[in-house]
C-alpha cells in the first residue's frame, strides 16, 4: 500500500483489510459500567511503527490488550497478521506492558531462558545476544528484584522481543529510563521497524519517537480522535477532538 | 519429549527455584502445620488406642490447611509483575502451566508432609496396625487430589478480590470424597480393624477424574479476563 495513502478508519467493512497487520473493526471494549474502548476501527500496515499518545484512561492500553488477546473485545472483530483466532499468532507477537512480566527472583539470563522455552528457543546464545542488545550484562548475577527501573524495562524489551516477533506491542517502553537509555531503545526500536516489524508503541513521551514513528495516533475517551501520518507529536488535541498538531510529515486526518 | 512434558518440566523448575529462593511457602506451611501438630498434642492425652483412631482427622486438617497456603502462593508468584501475561500471549500450552504448578504444589506439600509425620508419630505415639507402606500411598494419592484440585481452583479464583478466602470456599467442598478417603484409609491402616483398599480405590478415582477435568479446563480459565 502507497504510504502516503491515508489511513482507513471508515466503520464500513472493508475486504482489503485483511492485508494489513491488525485490523480492528468496530472493536468496543467494556469494564462494567467504564467504556474502555468505542467502536474503534484502524488498520496498521506491516512494517511501520505507530505511536500512540493520550490521556490516562483513554484505552491506549486496552487497545494493545485486545490486539495481543490478554482481553477480549465486547463488540467487534480484530484481525491480527490475518488470524482472527490470537492464539495462532501467539508466536509472533511480542507484548511489553506496564509491567515488566519477568520474576524478580530470578536473573535476567535466567528469566530469558524460561521465557525462551515457551517459544522453543534453545539457542543460548541467543538469549546472551538478546541482553546484549538492550545494554545489559548477560553475567549479571543480580536477581531482577534487584535491578533498577530502567534495567526492568531494558530486560522486559529483551524478553518481548527474543523470539524476533512480527508485532511488538510496547506499552510505555520509555518509564522510568534515563534520556541516554531511551535514545538508545529508540535507536533500537527504529531498527527493528526498518527489519520489517510492525511496532505499535504506547508513550507519553513523543519527543522519544519523533524520529522513528511513521504514523501517530491520539486516543481519548476510548476513540482515535486522530491519526497523522509522519511523526506527530501533539501535546492535546482541542477540546472539539480532532485536530493534531503536526510537526512533520505527511497530511493532518480529521475525524 | 511432547512439548507439552518439555514446557511441564521447564514450569516445575522454575517454581522449585522461585520457591528455594523466596521461601515464601515452604516458611508459611511449615509454621502452620506445626502449629495444628503442638496445639492438638497440648490439646488431648490419648491413649495409644485413642491416638490411632483420631490421628488420620487431625494428619489430614494440618496438611489440607497447609496446603492452602502453598495452593495461593503458588498464583502468587505469577501475579506479581503480571508474569502470567507473559505466559498468556505465548504459545506455550496451557496444560504444561497447569502440570508444572500441581507439581510443584506437590512436591512442597510433600516435604512438609515428611517433615511432620515424624513429629506426629512422636506426639501421638503412633504405630500402624495395619501395612504401614499403605500411608505412603493414602498419602501420595491423598495429596494429588488436593494440588490437582487446589491448583485449578487457586487459578480460578486469581482474579477474584478476595482470592485466599475463595480458594478454601471453592476447594473443600468438591474435596470431600476425597478427605473422606484419606482420613478414613489412614485411620484403616493405622488402626488395622479393616482394609484401605476401598479407600485408596476411591482416592485413584477420584485423582484420575478431577486431574483430567482440570486439565480439559484449565486453558479455558488461564485466558479468562
Amino acid at each position: 500500500m502507497d504510504p502516503t495513502e491515508p489511513p482507513h478508519l471508515s466503520g464500513e467493512h472493508n475486504p482489503a483489510l485483511s492485508n494489513a497487520a491488525i485490523v480492528l473493526e468496530n472493536v468496543s471494549k467494556v469494564f462494567g459500567r467504564f467504556v474502555a474502548l468505542r467502536e474503534v476501527t484502524a488498520r496498521f500496515e506491516y512494517g511501520r511503527l505507530y505511536a500512540i499518545f493520550g490521556p490516562n484512561g483513554a484505552g491506549k492500553s486496552t487497545l494493545l490488550r485486545v490486539v495481543c488477546g490478554l482481553a477480549r473485545p465486547t463488540s467487534g472483530t480484530v484481525t491480527v497478521i490475518g488470524h482472527s483466532d490470537l492464539r495462532e499468532v501467539a508466536g509472533k507477537l511480542g507484548y511489553m506492558a506496564h509491567a515488566s512480566l519477568l520474576y524478580d527472583e530470578m536473573s535476567g539470563i535466567e528469566n530469558l531462558r524460561y521465557f525462551a522455552g515457551l517459544y522453543e528457543i534453545r539457542d543460548q546464545e541467543r538469549l546472551r545476544q538478546a541482553i546484549i542488545t538492550v545494554g545489559l550484562d548477560p553475567d549479571l548475577p543480580r536477581r531482577v528484584g534487584e535491578y533498577s527501573q530502567g534495567m526492568r524495562q531494558r530486560l522486559s524489551l529483551a524478553r518481548a522481543t527474543l523470539h524476533d516477533p512480527d508485532l511488538l506491542l510496547l506499552d510505555e517502553p520509555f518509564a522510568n529510563l534515563d534520556p541516554e537509555s531511551s535514545r538508545a531503545m529508540s535507536r533500537l526500536l527504529g531498527q527493528m521497524r526498518d527489519r520489517g516489524k510492525t511496532i505499535l508503541l504506547v508513550t507519553h513521551q513523543p519527543a522519544h519517537v519523533a524520529d522513528i514513528a511513521d504514523e501517530s495516533l491520539w486516543m481519548t475517551a476510548g476513540a482515535i480522535a486522530a491519526w497523522n501520518r509522519g511523526v506527530a507529536v501533539a501535546d492535546s488535541p482541542s477540546r472539539s477532538g480532532l485536530a493534531c498538531k503536526v510537526s512533520a510529515g505527511g497530511p493532518r486526518v480529521r475525524l | 519429549m511432547s512439548r507439552t512434558a518439555t514446557l511441564t518440566i521447564s514450569n516445575l523448575a522454575k517454581d522449585l527455584r522461585l520457591e528455594w529462593r523466596s521461601k515464601d511457602a515452604l516458611n508459611a506451611m511449615l509454621f502452620f502445620a506445626l502449629l495444628v501438630a503442638v496445639i492438638f498434642s497440648f490439646s488431648f492425652d490419648p491413649t495409644a488406642e485413642e491416638s490411632r483412631r483420631i490421628a488420620g482427622g487431625l494428619i489430614w486438617v494440618a496438611f489440607l490447611f497447609a496446603a492452602i497456603v502453598a495452593l495461593n502462593q503458588a498464583w502468587a508468584r505469577e501475579l506479581r509483575n503480571q508474569v502470567l501475561d507473559a505466559y498468556r500471549v505465548s504459545p506455550g500450552p496451557a496444560n504444561a502451566l497447569f502440570l508444572g504448578k500441581a507439581l510443584g504444589n506437590f512436591v512442597f506439600i510433600s516435604v512438609i508432609e515428611l517433615l511432620l509425620a515424624p513429629l506426629f508419630v512422636i506426639f501421638y505415639n503412633l504405630r500402624s496396625i495395619g501395612p504401614a507402606y499403605q500411608l505412603v500411598i493414602v498419602a501420595v494419592l491423598g495429596t494429588w487430589a488436593l494440588v490437582a484440585n487446589g491448583t485449578f481452583f487457586a487459578a480460578l479464583s486469581l482474579r477474584t478480590r478476595s482470592r485466599e478466602v475463595m480458594l478454601p470456599l471453592l476447594l473443600f467442598p468438591i474435596s470431600i470424597p476425597a478427605l473422606l478417603g484419606m482420613v478414613e484409609g489412614t485411620t484403616a491402616i493405622l488402626t488395622g480393624e479393616s482394609s484401605p483398599r476401598l479407600w485408596i480405590n476411591l482416592l485413584l478415582v477420584y485423582d484420575v477424574v478431577f486431574t483430567t477435568v482440570c486439565l480439559l479446563l484449565f486453558e479455558t480459565v488461564l485466558h479468562a479476563e
